[in-house]
């Protein structure tokens, strides 16, 4: 069933990371980088890697897309042109949203138990509290010296927007 | 494991120089909005002092050699040869910088910071053990330096420049990250002594594919920073827009730190598959040194002139790096200073030459420097017969000790096309010297003002410097020697 659910969500990946080269429409490739990220989170939570999925939506799916949005919004992205609406798009995919659901919900009934804390993979190094020994033990200094990183950053921002030099 | 994760006394003496300038950085920051307009350069000598302070707590770093933070760094000569470099460019470049600011009417302290934490990224990098603090190290040297570039915002081609370094950079990152995942993916560990470990072992039976792909992907970032052919396309457009005392930076600075990682992770962490990698940088080194000379030639302008000189100076770097042996890794630092101080030197006249807006910054604009500031063009000159490599100067040795390294490791081809090179290199050098001394004095250098002191002692000091490696080089070659010994 992994393989299944990994297979699936690899495969969305790659499409909307396709979708997002080829798309003209800022927003359409906006919207694909979501649908990559989500997928990304889910592959992460086959992996065991929980935290890593729930950072990828909470600050990926979730922050950062929101300002993409909002920045291509505030640069004026335009109307959106259609072309070639199809009238099947509708029924097609509501239908596959459809499935997804379906799948996911036969999986998770089929396959995970009903008290044990859910589980994929073997790997168990991934719940929040391992990562933050990890964290704040062995990659202190990493940790610590992304402050610095950060902080140029924010005098980046103010260095290129000011007013007058 | 260990389980104590507190930083010991020691540790936190090896992280000294850092935590200097990032104090320092930050003091500037808090300083600028309480320093009147007139008073800002005074930011500029707090990063002065406080980049001396770092230089201190280098020597310090240095006594309580060693591994800190559960191995992420690693305080050996290699690293303090390196964080000095480092520490003394961002000072040069700072000198060089006030005069520069005020003519332009662009000083703030902002500058000053980022000059101050391009260096501890930079610190960062030479230290580190470790591909996540070599990537971290090496994010914060590049990110001040794409703001620095585009640091006089008005200006078009500071902002052309800026966006150029920017794109291209992440998008270099971004490719030395995947290696660096792939060699976490197939050995299993990002300390670069462990990696050798595994690799020397054949522990876990590393796929051979996946590691050449991973030394591949983070060539390809390594060579990027480098400006190693094919990566090579951003350099002269980014110096050639940037401030001329960032450009100089630039091609110092991030550049000896970016050559430092290469020769660490190279020849600590992937001798064991040398043979793999050898023939790679081979070709690049060549290509390199063909494309920087060779499209010199064509430049007439000054600073596009020395952005592919710095290309053509990578290659020859490179061909050290491909030797990989001790007198290579020996090599390369003693190049790196001798080539940092001239450049940093050459940028700094360069700066002075051009007058506000950077009007004057052709060749030809040199026209009548010798008659008009001689003292200027004696030393400019110093600095050109540097970089072309001629005997009494740092350049000079620098270049004999490379091509020594290689011909030990029976690199002849590189070698010849190297020495052939320089002679080429000697013709768009000796050409700025030519307009300078025998051409009519024109319009760009009448009412040239005199040098700012801190313009003066960037090129006195770095002048003097170049001539003392020339005549006595075992003062740097010594040390260089002794702390070459990457593999431990």
């Amino acid at each position: 069933m992994d393989a299944i659910l990994f297979l699936l969500f690899a495969t969305l990946a790659v499409g909307c990371g396709i979708n997002l080269v080829v798309q003209t429409h800022p927003i359409s490739s906006a919207l694909s980088l979501v649908g990559v990220m989500g997928s990304l989170a889910v592959l992460y939570l086959l992996l065991g890697a929980e935290f890593m999925a729930a950072a990828q939506m909470i600050v990926y799916a979730g922050a950062i897309m929101v300002l993409f949005v909002f920045v291509i919004m505030l640069l004026n992205a335009g109307a959106e042109t259609r072309k070639a609406r199809s009238k099947l798009a509708l029924p097609l995919g509501a239908a596959g949203l459809f499935a997804l659901l379906a799948i996911l919900i036969f999986s998770v009934q089929a396959l995970l138990p009903r008290t044990d804390p859910v589980r994929f993979g073997a790997f168990t190094g991934g719940t929040a509290k391992a990562i933050g020994q990890k964290l704040f033990t062995e990659y202190l200094l990493p940790f610590e010296v992304t402050s610095v990183l950060i902080l140029i950053a924010i005098l980046g921002a103010v260095v290129l927007a000011r007013k007058e030099i | 494991m260990p389980d104590n994760f507190v930083p010991t006394a020691a540790e936190m003496l090896r992280f000294l120089p850092e935590l200097i300038l990032i104090v320092v950085g930050t003091l500037i920051m808090v300083l600028d909005p309480l320093t009147r307009h007139e008073d800002k350069n005074r930011l500029g000598i707090l990063a002065i002092l406080g980049l001396a302070g770092a230089a201190w707590g280098t020597f310090v770093a240095a006594q309580n050699g060693g591994p800190a933070f559960q191995g992420m760094l690693l305080v050996d000569g290699f690293a303090t040869f390196f964080r000095y470099l480092v520490i003394l460019v961002g000072a040069l470049t700072v000198m060089a910088s006030l005069s520069y600011l005020k003519r332009e009417n662009a000083e703030a302290g902002e500058y000053y910071a980022l000059t101050v934490f391009s260096v501890v990224g930079q610190c960062v990098m030479v230290t580190a053990n470790e591909l996540i603090m070599i990537f971290i190290g090496l994010e914060i040297s590049s990110i001040a330096t794409y703001i620095l570039a585009g640091y006089l915002r008005d200006d078009k081609r500071n902002n052309e420049s800026a966006l150029k370094y920017f794109l291209l950079g992440s998008f270099a990152t971004a490719f030395l990250l995947y290696g660096i995942a792939w060699i976490y993916g197939s050995t299993g560990t990002t300390n670069l002594a462990e990696i050798r470990r595994v690799l020397a072992s054949g522990e876990g039976a590393p796929s051979q594919a996946l590691l050449g792909l991973s030394a591949a992907l983070m060539f390809v970032g390594f060579a990027f920073k480098v400006s190693a052919v094919p990566f090579q396309s951003w350099a002269p457009d980014v110096y050639q827009g940037a401030p001329a005392p960032v450009s100089g930076f630039m091609s110092a600075g991030p550049k000896a730190a970016a050559f430092a990682i290469f020769l660490r992770v190279y020849l600590a962490a992937f001798e064991p598959i040398a043979a793999k990698w050898q023939a790679v940088v081979i070709v690049s080194a060549i290509a390199t040194m063909i494309v920087g000379n060779f499209a010199a030639l064509l430049q007439g302008n000054i600073k596009r002139m020395l952005a592919y000189s710095s290309i053509a100076h990578a290659g020859y770097v490179m061909v050290a790096i491909a030797a990989h042996n001790e007198i290579g890794t020996a090599a390369v630092m003693f190049y790196m200073a001798s080539y940092a101080l001239m450049n940093v030197g050459a940028f700094a006249v360069i700066a002075h030459v051009a007058r506000a807006g950077e009007k004057y910054v052709n060749t030809d604009d040199m026209a009548g420097l010798g008659v008009r500031q001689p003292v200027t063009a004696a030393l400019l000159t110093i600095f050109l017969l540097s970089l072309i490599g001629v005997p009494l100067t740092g350049g000079f040795f620098g270049k004999f000790y490379i091509f020594k390294a290689a011909l030990d490791a029976n690199l002849i081809w590189p070698t010849i096309i190297g020495l052939l090179n320089s002679a080429v290199a000697a013709y768009y050098y000796l050409r700025v010297i030519v307009v300078m001394y025998f051409r009519e004095p024109g319009e760009s250098t009448a009412d040239l003002p005199p040098l700012a002191p801190g313009v003066q002692a960037v090129l006195w000091g770095s002048a003097l410097a170049i001539l003392v490696l020339g005549i006595y080089p075992s003062v740097i070659l010594d040390f260089a020697g002794r702390s070459a010994n990457l593999v431990k």
